[in-house]
């Protein structure tokens, strides 16, 4: 029952991406140039999502356990480091030269398109790169 | 500031970030779980991460998505901005900062920020100010 709804919900999110516009690199470089004619299209994908959210997760940090009899699993980090910080600049800089993240790579990913393929590729590089980073420090 | 009407979508905005909003609160309810697509993603490639069945499956519906789609009419077509070299530091820059940063638009954006999560507040703050930076620098400055 879990993997079904993990499947599902998947599904939706996908779908959700495909429709709001978050697919097409244009539209997200549209929404990040401000200077230039502004589409601020993509606020609204945001204020829709978290405005349906809000309460589902307002509940969920009250409760222990899912409704599928699975431990509910909230991240537990409190602290603002400089890991935060400094991963979002990198992540938000990437964002800004292709106009793609890790969502809408996935969901157009079976579309066809080389240079989908290709930043998704060079999406796990850079995760593994970070995994091999970790293991050495941890030495 | 000039606003592009032309190409302005308010209302399949809207109903695709409500749908995105409804997957990622079923995933909570339901798995307990928060449908960060980088954090899953990073997860699967890690051997023996826990919930990996779970976690497969959701990326795979994301993956999957165009099929039922495509029932009722086209994929969206991407305009894609920059050429391999773009894509490629893109990629490595997205893979290596959600990982260090812990998270994306999805994770951050859409879960962290509905929960009220400090941390995903300022991350998205972080990246967003990254991204309008980026784009001011390339297109703007250097005139690409």
């Amino acid at each position: 029952m879990r993997k079904l709804a993990s499947f599902v919900a998947g599904l939706l999110f996908g779908l959700g991406l495909l429709l709001s516009g978050m697919a097409n690199p244009a539209k997200v470089i549209g929404f990040l140039d401000l200077a230039g004619a502004w589409d601020p299209s993509l606020a609204l994908v945001m204020a829709g999502a978290i405005g349906i959210a809000l309460l589902p997760f307002a509940w969920a940090k009250r409760r222990g356990r899912a409704l599928l009899d699975a431990p509910m699993q909230l991240p537990q980090k409190r602290e603002l480091d400089g890991r935060l910080i400094a991963g979002s600049l990198l992540f938000g800089i990437g964002w800004g030269v292709a106009g793609i993240c890790p969502g809408p790579a996935i969901a157009m990913l079976l579309g066809g398109h080389w240079q989908i393929v290709l930043f998704m590729l060079a999406m796990l590089g850079g995760m593994l790169l970070f995994s091999a980073l970790e293991r050495r420090r941890a030495c | 500031m000039t606003i592009d009407w032309g190409n302005f979508t308010p209302w399949t905005a809207l109903a695709g970030g409500v749908l995105i909003g409804a997957a990622a609160s079923l995933f909570v309810v339901l798995n307990g779980r928060i449908a960060g697509i980088s954090g899953l993603l990073a997860s699967l490639l890690e051997r023996g991460a826990e919930g990996r069945g779970e976690k497969f499956l959701f990326i795979l519906g994301v993956l999957l998505a165009p099929l039922p789609w495509m029932l009722f009419g086209n994929l969206p077509n991407p305009e894609f901005q920059v050429g391999w070299p773009g894509l490629l530091i893109a990629g490595l820059l997205v893979g290596i900062g959600t990982r260090y940063g812990g998270g994306c638009t999805s994770g951050h954006g859409v879960c962290g920020i509905s929960r009220l999560s400090p941390r995903s507040i300022v991350a998205t703050l972080t990246f967003m100010t990254a991204g309008f930076a980026t784009v001011f620098v390339l297109r703007h400055l250097l005139g690409g």
